[in-house]
């Protein structure tokens, strides 16, 4: 953990769809390591680094509420859509996309805050500029002035993501997640997804532990694909 | 050339006597915040917005197509992709050649103001095809509580001859309407101009951009909407791309304050109401504001 970060994170909303529910869509319980390591991502990624989530501190008790929208149903019909290449020309060609809606569901989190404990390895693209430090810094230094590539979210881009760098010295925000939720078993959760094999699903056995998830390593025993 | 720096923005927009966004969940009510009983607007509701105002004003014009529209095929859209760079589409895919799937990509990018601002999946399997815009929206809240109100309305007719029976030739036929009396609802939204250089979102993009958030609810008038309005624009411009200040601190510079009748009841006009800024040592910190209406 020598090169390890800590950052508070919170927002009105929240979204960690569970991938067996997608379609109307619900949340994990809790932010998944994949959606933590998504905004550490936002405020600072290169190649040469890759953010590992060592734990995520739940400060605020876990809500749920729903909200359905109009979702665009489907794309169009292949039959439509050879039509009008055979014709090469799109003019007058429309459906009507009330038609092509679909109303979806979210169960989402409300009024969510995380501490995402996490730090950062070298890749094998790491070049002879590339060092711990040098990340280390880069990130501090913009997550503490409020710097981002693009503003972070909670799982969906809908529900923003604020932030704020907890330095080492710092303690840790105060939570106020009941006592009744503090412990329980999670079930399994999505670690991530592991890029480097063909988009493979991995999942943990997440559990909280007085408030406090932790994240096994990625290619552990304890995650399965 | 893309922006060159960051932004973000606190939009308030008003309703009186109208719905401004249904829930399809409530039978078509306003949408409300079940824990305060704030009113709600989706950001896609005020995305679509966008789209239908830049859809009417830029018609024809080079690079200003819309995407989604309300009336339209993905999947044809696609096809002028690959129609102008002379691919032979193969179905439901990208060209596996990856400079190919970007050269689709960026002529989508190109000519398409939505893709290019918001962004869009455009591939059915692979996921290549997949754009992520500078631009996004968060949900819109109302200040203060709403109290919506079920109208009922009847028509001078029926639909069917068998329905004209029934009533033995009365003819009504009852109909429900929600409106909101009043609220003024605040949004905040947030332009990565680090995205922008993916997808090529210019700053004549963003004028264009500041434009419909002024514009556009005078261009979506219906039954449902009652009278809405655009009521002010707070821009935050940040020195660079990455920006200087945390978002949420700029949020805070904007304050709303009630200035006829009680807080956390519902108000009944604008005048209720008085948004103040802090600019104070925003300079130090690189972010200058404009206020652009």
């Amino acid at each position: 953990m020598a090169y390890g970060v800590r950052l508070h994170v919170w927002g009105d909303y929240a979204c960690f769809t569970r991938p067996e529910m997608k379609v109307e869509r619900v949340s994990y319980d809790v932010m998944t390591p994949s959606a933590a390591r998504g905004i550490l991502t936002a405020i600072h990624w290169k190649p040469a680094i890759r953010w590992v989530v060592d734990s995520i501190h739940v400060l605020k008790p876990i809500r749920f509420e729903s909200i359905r929208r109009n979702e665009v149903g489907s794309k169009a019909s292949a039959s439509k859509a050879s039509g009008g290449m055979a014709r090469g020309s799109v003019e007058g060609i429309y459906t009507l996309i009330e038609e092509d809606r679909q109303q979806r569901a979210s169960t989402v989190l409300r009024d969510v805050a995380y501490v995402i404990e996490a730090h950062f390895e070298l890749t094998e693209l790491a070049g002879e500029g590339d060092n711990p430090g040098k990340h280390l810094d880069i990130f501090n230094r913009r997550a503490r002035r409020g710097q981002c590539h693009h503003q972070p979210c909670m799982g969906v881009r809908e529900f923003p993501a604020f932030f704020s760098l907890i330095e080492p010295e710092m303690a840790l925000p105060a939570s106020i997640l009941s006592d009744e939720q503090k412990s329980r078993d999670l079930g399994w959760m999505l670690h991530d997804i592991d890029f480097d094999h063909g988009a493979t699903p991995r999942f943990f056995r997440a559990a909280l532990v007085n408030g406090v998830m932790s994240v096994p390593p990625f290619h552990s025993e304890e995650a399965k694909s | 050339m893309a922006i060159t720096n960051r932004y973000e923005f606190v939009y308030f927009f008003d309703v009186t006597n109208g719905n401004p966004n249904g829930d399809p969940d409530a039978g078509n009510m306003p949408r409300l915040d079940p824990d305060s009983s704030k009113g709600l607007v989706t950001d896609v509701c005020l995305k679509r917005k966008i789209r239908n105002f830049v859809e009417l004003t830029e018609e024809g014009h080079p690079g200003f197509e819309i995407y989604v529209k309300e009336k339209g095929i993905l999947n044809l859209q696609n096809k002028k992709a690959y129609e102008a760079l002379s691919i032979t589409p193969e179905p439901k895919k990208l060209p596996k050649d990856e400079a190919k799937a970007r050269e689709v990509t960026a002529w989508m990018c190109a000519n398409f103001f939505d893709v290019r601002t918001f962004g869009a999946v455009m591939t059915t399997e692979v996921n290549s095809g997949q754009v992520r815009g500078p631009v996004q929206l968060a949900f819109a809240k109302s200040i203060d509580p709403i109290i919506p109100l079920e109208l009922s309305i009847t028509r001078m007719a029926v639909t069917t001859e068998k329905e004209a029976e029934a009533q033995s030739g009365g003819n009504r036929t009852m109909g429900r309407k929600h409106i909101v009396p009043y609220g003024l609802y605040r949004v905040h939204g947030f332009v990565s101009a680090k995205l922008s250089e993916k997808t090529g979102f210019s700053d004549d993009d963003l004028a264009k951009l500041w434009q419909a958030l002024t514009l556009m609810f005078e261009h979506d008038r219906s039954a449902a909407r009652g009278e809405m309005a655009a009521r002010k624009l707070v821009v935050f411009k940040h020195a660079d791309a990455l920006g200087s200040a945390p978002a949420h601190l700029l949020f805070d510079r904007v304050k709303v304050e009630r200035v006829s009748g009680e807080r956390d009841t519902p108000a009944t006009t604008f005048s209720d109401y008085r948004i103040v800024l802090d600019t104070n040592g925003l300079d130090a910190l690189g972010v200058t504001v404009e206020e652009k209406f």
